[in-house]
């Protein structure tokens, strides 16, 4: 459907109606990890498939920073020998990883939840504790609505 | 219409909550009270410097020059540690925007059912199961979050901090999940500087008194050298002790997966007993997660790096990213023409990517391309 063309589009003229908040599952320890389950807010707004998806592969780019593993070891003992110094010059796995998933937050908010007049929130904007979807208007079927906010936006400008 | 832009450095560290302080571009995080850390740094700094001041040209001579090498690189890591455990954000969790703080009050309100009127309600607490553990997550009413695991609130810096393990007054910050192993390297370094110093003053006297005699050792040098001498070994002897405590201590909660805070509460000790649900079973994993783990970014960082972009635009309160209905009318479209002026193909926001620059640079750049 093309009722918000793009993310401009989006934030200028629709109202924002509410937020949905999906919180951190801690069953396996403190990774950092999203809960699946489906919130009853998203209903008729979204399809079920494609929000799962969304966080499962969130999760996964999660599981890949925080991976404790023979890659991890090396980089922690090269940046102890330098006493940390590395870091300073040195992009970490975990903040390769964040660039991303800000990436992938951004592609999927433009072709998935844009044009549902939804839009996700990088977690690490919310301290890594919820993922944030903004729930905007939705403005029906009627054609009238996206003209007259095309010209609210350009008289505005 | 367009939007009077304000270049000048805007500080938003002062606006966030909490009792940190910040310099350096708000790369600097540390507790109020800094007075005990300037301590630990003088009386690191001062002893190291009686050491190669007054011992190591004699132990350069007449031994080997390695020695003060050796020492210079140890004093040089502890430094480095200190003030990479001092000057690191521990890992404190941001505080609950207003959306979300409501969206859990209903959570919780709608688990609670309805309380008659009079009666305290349920306490706010979630369970979570860990490893066939049940972990119970406590509400912070400060914070207005349900911490998560591990986590606790720091009443000295009004902060919840991931994995809390302990506010240290002598590094002026809190040591938790981001700067842990910092703190368990400091210490440990700190309390290997203090042996080999220790040693080595007791070589230096054993060499001079076998070359002149005991008495004469102390008598021949300069006036003040006995009074360095003994302060020396004092601070020295002290320190050492409390050091290598402190160090075996730490080693301990490392190889069990344990915080301090953990084991003052008495967590997983007496009748709970072997269930910690963090704890691999296996002294090197536990050892490995903690000193080898991934290095977790600064989420406070990250969200002083978006309030400092939005921040250029004169708003009494903070002008989100994106507008939604509480920005204001004027500054709507000054946000519209920030975004077209860029290309309209997949370019990420500038403030979605981890700076590297300092966020006011960033902010500053961008208003002077809308001009």
């Amino acid at each position: 459907s093309s009722k918000f063309h793009n993310l401009q589009d989006m934030q200028h003229t629709a109202s924002l109606v509410t937020k949905v908040f999906i919180q951190r599952d801690y069953s396996e320890g403190t990774v950092c990890r999203f809960q699946t389950k489906f919130p009853a807010e998203l209903d008729n707004r979204i399809e079920r498939a494609l929000l799962e998806q969304t966080v499962k592969t969130l999760n996964s780019y999660y599981v890949e920073a925080e991976k404790v593993g023979g890659q991890s070891y090396l980089e922690g003992c090269l940046a102890c020998a330098t006493a940390y110094i590395v870091f300073l010059c040195m992009e970490t796995r975990y903040e390769k990883v964040l660039k991303k998933i800000s990436g992938y937050i951004q592609e999927q908010n433009e072709k998935i939840y844009a044009p549902r007049g939804l839009l996700l929130t990088d977690p690490i904007e919310r301290g890594m504790r919820v993922l944030e979807i903004s729930v905007f208007e939705d403005r029906g079927s009627s054609g009238s609505s996206p003209s007259s906010s095309m010209s609210s936006c350009s008289t505005a400008r | 219409m367009s939007a009077v832009m304000i270049t000048r450095k805007v500080r938003k560290w002062e606006k966030l909550p909490g009792k940190n302080t910040f310099c350096c571009d708000g790369r600097v995080m540390m507790a109020r009270q800094k007075g005990i850390f300037y301590l630990t740094l003088f009386l690191i700094i001062g002893t190291c410097s009686l050491f190669f001041v007054f011992e190591c040209p004699y132990l350069a001579v007449h031994l080997s020059p390695a020695i003060p090498v050796f020492a210079v690189l140890l004093f040089l890591f502890v430094i480095a540690m200190l003030l990479r455990t001092s000057f690191s954000d521990p890992g404190v969790l941001p505080r609950a925007l207003p959306e979300e703080a409501n969206f859990i009050e209903m959570e919780i309100e709608a688990a609670n059912g309805n309380v008659p009127s009079g009666q305290r309600p349920p306490p706010r607490i979630r369970n979570v199961q860990i490893n066939n553990q049940i972990v119970k997550l406590k509400y912070c009413y400060t914070c207005k979050i349900f911490r998560p695991p591990r986590a606790s609130h720091c009443s000295i810096c009004d902060n919840c901090v991931d994995r809390f393990d302990h506010h240290c007054p002598w590094v002026g910050n809190c040591v938790g999940k981001r700067n842990y192993r910092y703190f368990y390297l400091f210490t440990l370094t700190l309390s290997l500087l203090t042996i080999y110093i220790f040693a080595f003053n007791i070589v230096h006297v054993v060499m001079r008194s076998v070359d002149h005699g005991f008495l004469n050792t102390l008598k021949e040098t300069p006036g003040t050298y006995p009074l360095n001498m003994n302060t020396f070994l004092l601070v020295c002897f002290f320190t050492l002790w409390s050091m290598v405590g402190l160090t075996g201590f730490h080693t301990y909660l490392i190889s069990l997966n344990q915080t301090t805070n953990e084991d003052i509460k008495g967590s997983w000790s007496g009748k709970n007993r072997g269930q910690n649900p963090y704890s691999h079973k296996n002294i090197i994993k536990n050892c490995c997660e903690v000193l080898c783990g991934p290095t977790y970014p600064s989420v406070t960082f990250f969200s002083l790096f978006l309030t400092s972009f939005s921040a250029s635009f004169p708003q009494k309160t903070t002008a989100p990213l994106i507008p939604n209905e509480h920005t204001p009318d004027d500054v709507k479209p000054s946000i519209a023409a920030e975004k077209s002026s860029g290309p309209k193909d997949d370019q990420p926001p500038a403030a979605m990517l981890p700076p590297l620059a300092s966020p006011e640079t960033d902010a500053e750049t961008s208003i002077a391309k809308n001009q």
